[in-house]
């Protein structure tokens, strides 16, 4: 998997990386050729990439893990993002707001109307005539149907929520609609990972496009594909958001963060769902 | 999260003399009590579960002391031999006095 | 709060020096991992054998390292292992868990989660129910992230 670099701004970068590197870790780290299966359950990891796609193959960010962290979520038990799946199942069931309703009352089953949800998000939504994520649906729901208070983004409620949803799609293809009104979005997006930001100068691509595979100091670098959020990560110890990883890359590049939400982050969703289309939904997946 | 939700798997049966695994789990955030808050400079109170215990109709099988240093929301997987058909009860406790606890029979062939 | 980029410089240098400040004062934890040993013991120095620690040579991520251990032993009414003390002898605190298992155990195995704050062994400590003491130790490389978000 390991690539050439293509071009002298990259060995730049990597030099950088590797001036200020304190301990050197041999890729072997993780098995890039292992099948994820969980409970019997198939999972794509490994799939050609969908036509106009700038790779000829993508990879989930499980196949770039050590065995220890890729073993964590072969088995629901083991893996510890199920403690909120749990909390969601019961939120599912809580009447809440001036309805008095749960999603439960309306929904019925999550196993059956949110099957396929999460593999489509974000998504254009009609009424609201914007493109939203599933954390932007959720809550419209709230206020909408429920008259509740809306969730902030990062709150364990929301996290839950989203990790209990997100199960249900658990095994099916990411698969989101990226032309009509959501194509404006969509070239948004990937404006937005080609774009250099911040004071290490970097977009996404330089490192999950052009050198996923190589280590960054002792990273082992992904293609930074979002179909295992939220996600249950090691450093976390506990469950994130899409939008909070975001910030964190920009963070490592020394850039200011967009907000969590913002049009930015959700185009940006919606362009690297579509870099996964054919992976399947993992949430909610462990990282290191 | 508000409560803290044990999650524990034991099989459902198994043969007299049998030896089986138990997995437990407990979202807890185990504050070591080392951190400090980011905006006050603070340090956070320790806040962690300090002890588990497995019980079989009433009979200790395995329980643990546990130190700020097991990672949160703490598993621990160990071994039970089963001579009769009964019910696990799984206990921890927090710094804070708190006690959780939950339960799984099992049958015997 | 925003800060600016001078300020965040600042604060990340700070920060940079607190830690390595933090890592020499209070990480020198030989001795208290001794001491630890030996008061599980009574002052009896354990024996190599019987007791067997699974970790994995490379940890991503320091905040959840899985450890197992595995004893040996019969696991009767008459012979079977009392506790098992974990120690890791880089923490801030070398204190990790004590297992203590019974008859009814079965096997004398548990397995579990912990924190590395850097690269260092862990300890295992078994003590059988006639007294008896046996030790194992592993290293575990704990890797700094260049990254990560």
């Amino acid at each position: 998997m390991t690539k050439l670099l293509k071009n002298g701004r990259q060995w730049v970068a990597l030099i950088c990386a590797g001036l200020t590197a304190s301990l050197i870790v041999q890729p072997a780290l993780s098995d890039e050729n292992a099948e994820l299966s969980i409970d019997g359950v198939e999972i794509v990891t490994k799939t050609a990439a969908p036509e106009d796609h700038p790779l000829d193959e993508i990879l989930s960010g499980w196949r770039f893990r050590s065995v220890e962290t890729q073993a964590l979520q072969t088995d629901d038990f083991d893996n510890p993002g199920f403690t909120a799946v749990d909390y969601g199942a019961e939120l599912w069931d809580t009447a809440e707001g001036s309805s008095g309703k749960s999603c439960a009352s309306c929904h019925g089953a999550a196993e059956d109307s949110m099957k396929g949800l999460r593999a489509s998000m974000p998504k254009w939504h009609e009424g609201e005539g914007t493109l939203m994520t599933l954390e932007d649906h959720i809550n419209w729901s709230r206020k909408e149907h429920q008259g509740a208070e809306p969730w902030k983004w990062e709150s364990s409620e929301m996290l839950a929520m989203t990790a209990y949803l997100g199960l249900q799609s658990r095994g099916m293809a990411v698969d989101v609609k990226v032309d009509g009104p959501a194509a404006e979005w969509f070239d948004k997006g990937k404006d937005l990972y080609y774009t250099r930001v911040g004071q290490l100068d970097m977009a996404c691509s330089n490192c999950h496009e052009d050198n996923y595979g190589n280590m960054i100091r002792a990273d082992h670098l992904s293609q930074g594909q979002i179909n295992g959020f939220p996600t249950y990560r090691l450093k976390w110890q506990g469950l994130g958001s899409i939008h909070r990883r975001f910030s964190g890359c920009m963070k490592n590049i020394r850039a200011v963060p967009y907000k969590r939400g913002s049009d930015e982050f959700t185009a940006l969703e919606l362009y690297l769902a579509w870099r996964g289309a054919g992976l399947s939904v993992e949430t909610p997946a462990v990282r290191q | 999260m508000a409560t803290p939700k044990p999650r524990v798997k034991v099989p459902k049966k198994a043969d007299k003399g049998e030896v089986i695994t138990i997995k437990t789990l407990i979202s807890h955030p185990m504050e070591s009590g080392q951190r400090k808050d980011k905006k006050t400079g603070e340090l956070i109170p320790r806040k962690i579960i300090n002890k588990f215990t497995c019980e079989f109709n009433g009979q200790i099988v395995f329980s643990c002391d546990l130190d700020p240093a097991v990672s949160a929301n703490p598993y621990l997987q160990f071994n039970a031999k089963v001579n009769e058909a009964g019910t696990f009860k799984f206990t921890w406790v927090d710094d804070d006095g708190s006690v959780y606890e939950t339960e799984k029979n099992i049958k015997v062939n | 709060m925003t800060l600016t980029r001078r300020e965040a410089l600042g604060l990340s240098a700070g920060a940079a020096a607190f830690l390595a400040i933090g890592t020499k004062v209070s990480f020198a934890n030989a001795d208290a991992t001794e001491a630890a040993i030996m008061e599980f013991t009574g002052g009896a120095t354990p024996a190599e054998g019987k007791i067997s620690l699974d970790t994995p040579e490379i940890a991503e991520n320091g905040n959840t390292v899985p450890v197992g251990v595995t004893v040996d032993s019969p696991m009767t009414a008459d012979s079977y292992v009392a506790s098992v003390l974990i120690l890791a002898d880089g923490n801030p605190n070398p204190a990790v868990a004590t297992f203590h298992f019974s008859a009814i155990s079965g096997d004398a195995e548990a397995k579990t989660r912990i924190r590395l704050a850097k690269t260092q062994n862990v300890v295992a400590v078994a003590k059988m129910n006639d007294g008896s003491t046996f030790i194992d130790r592993k290293e575990v490389k704990v890797t700094i992230g260049g990254c990560g978000g």
